[in-house]
């Protein structure tokens, strides 16, 4: 769906200052190509957050340019929380973004139903949040994020809410859709473990001002499984990871 | 199920203890009619005067239920305004809060000056039972969750789709709150009027009925309207209390039962 190489995200020389004056990022560089799974990783305060609402056009840079898809539905996101609609269903929910674009019935339901299977939900379209599990919701919000066929998936520390064997099948379950669909996907956390697991490149940042500190490529093959999740590679590239964000850390309180 | 049966059972044991004491009272001392009436009488009273205390109360609950629809259409629109332009929040609100600390009591006098008096009760009713749908109204459509506000505008809704399918349904609990308590006030304020307006007053609402029983002496009756205006406030409540847990139940935490 992508064509290889292309860039999708380009950020530029962005600089984005509150009107409360905190410097949240600084000349941040970043580009992302068609297909690519991206990890910002920072403490909090890093701004990655920020920088993922800027890529989001949520809010505007102060300084820069930001090149994203422009249109609507080309762009999916996941918040931390599921931040789903309490008084609708499941169903009703991933519809969203179809609804609001206007979309028929008939294609928004097949859209639906497509999305949801894909999430393993395809039985709970009849629930209200209020009756799902944690990983669940965070499902449902994921279907409604794909349910548009983004072209970017942005997701802002979506699983870090969710207990441990939750995050690890939800891991395998995002690196499914994204080896089956190769859409770009750009993904904050503060895991070390979870960046080096999901991510073929990741983008260490530096805490006040958010600023690039070092980009780190993960090599290794995919599927990527519980294998490698115990492998001494991992184990490797969690170590060189890990060591470049306490340096991001000191570097950045000096 | 054992709680369920005291939590029925209870309230009526101690209606049926009241009553009873009440009773008792009043035939053990003797106390005449005029200063108290016994249950007995209060109830023949009731069922003798049914046809007047029967139109007295269709006249309050007209008034009141009018009243109570006036408030809540406005108070509903006025919040959607004050939420959609901050303008007219600024130029509006401290006239609604002035109107809603001002006792209706006092302003009742006035109203009944300027208004003909079936409008003058409207107006009071309405008065006291706009603000509380305003108020809660307001404050549901500015708690919606800033996150799925930010979805919203991803997917770039319009502020037509946002208020429709998004600021609405969440702000739904806290107007139905305000409903709730809009309809007692809408009664409150409706009986206000109706006693201000007292005898010399044409109406033949419950309240004016109960300030004419007094000048009579006709306390029997003074106790039936009493009790009937009680049971339409009881009533409205239970009303609006149904319409709220209709609405929410398969979403909102306050209509859920919990397991225990």
């Amino acid at each position: 769906m992508n064509a290889p190489g292309k860039t999708v995200v380009s950020l530029r020389d962005v600089g984005k200052t509150f009107e409360s004056g905190t410097v949240a990022l600084d000349r941040i560089n970043l580009e992302v190509g068609a297909g690519e799974f991206v990890s910002l990783l920072g403490p909090s305060g890093c701004g990655k957050s920020t920088a993922l609402r800027l890529i989001a056009g949520l809010s505007a840079a102060s300084q820069g340019a930001v090149a994203v898809p422009s249109s609507a539905g080309k762009l999916g996101f996941v918040f931390q929380e599921p931040t789903l609609m309490p008084w609708a269903d499941v169903a009703a929910n991933v519809r969203l973004p179809l609804k609001l674009a206007g979309a028929d019935n008939a294609y928004s339901q097949d859209a639906v139903a497509q999305a949801l299977d894909r999430v393993g939900l395809a039985e709970f379209a009849q629930r209200y949040p209020r009756e799902l599990s944690g990983g669940m919701r965070m499902r449902t919000s994921i279907a409604r994020a794909l349910v548009t066929e983004p072209e970017l998936l942005l997701m802002d520390e979506p699983f870090a809410a969710l207990d441990e064997i939750t995050r690890f099948k939800l891991n395998n379950d995002l690196l499914g859709l994204w080896q089956a669909q190769r859409r770009t996907v750009i993904f904050v956390t503060h895991s070390v473990f979870e960046s080096v697991y999901l991510s073929q490149r990741i983008v260490v940042m530096t805490p006040r001002p958010g600023r690039v500190f070092a980009e780190i490529a993960i090599p290794a093959a995919y599927p990527r499984d519980e294998r490698f999740r115990t492998s001494a590679e991992y184990a490797g590239f969690c170590r060189t990871v890990s060591e470049a964000l306490s340096q991001a850390m000191t570097g950045g309180a000096l | 199920m054992s709680g369920r049966v005291l939590r029925i059972g209870l309230p009526i044991m101690t209606l049926a203890a009241i009553v009873v004491a009440w009773d008792l009272v009043v035939r053990f001392f003797s106390i005449p009619p005029y200063v108290l009436p016994g249950p007995v009488l209060v109830l023949s009273t009731l069922f003798a005067d049914r046809d007047l205390l029967w139109h007295s109360l269709l006249v309050t609950l007209t008034i009141t239920v009018e009243g109570f629809a006036l408030a809540a259409i406005g108070g509903i629109v006025l919040a959607i305004a004050f939420n959609q332009w901050r303008l007219v929040e600024y130029s509006f609100y401290p006239y609604a809060v002035i109107l809603q600390v001002t006792p209706v009591v006092a302003v009742a006098p006035l109203l009944l000056i300027y208004l003909p008096q079936p409008l003058a009760v409207l107006a009071c009713a309405w008065i006291v039972a706009f603000f509380p749908v305003l108020a809660n109204t307001t404050l549901g459509l500015n708690s919606v969750d800033h996150n799925l506000i930010a979805l919203f505008e991803l997917y770039k809704a319009s502020s037509w789709q946002t208020l429709w399918q998004l600021k609405l349904p969440a702000a739904l609990p806290q107007m139905l709150a305000g409903l709730r308590i809009a309809g007692g006030l809408a009664l409150i304020g409706a009986v206000v009027a109706e006693i201000a307006a007292g005898s010399a007053g044409a109406g033949s609402g419950l309240a004016y009925r109960i300030a004419e029983s007094g000048y009579r002496l006709n306390v029997p009756r003074m106790f039936a309207a009493l009790l009937l205006l009680s049971l339409a406030g009881v009533a409205i409540f239970f009303a609006l209390s149904l319409l709220s847990h209709l609405a929410l139940r398969r979403w909102h935490e306050s209509a859920i039962k919990r397991e225990s």
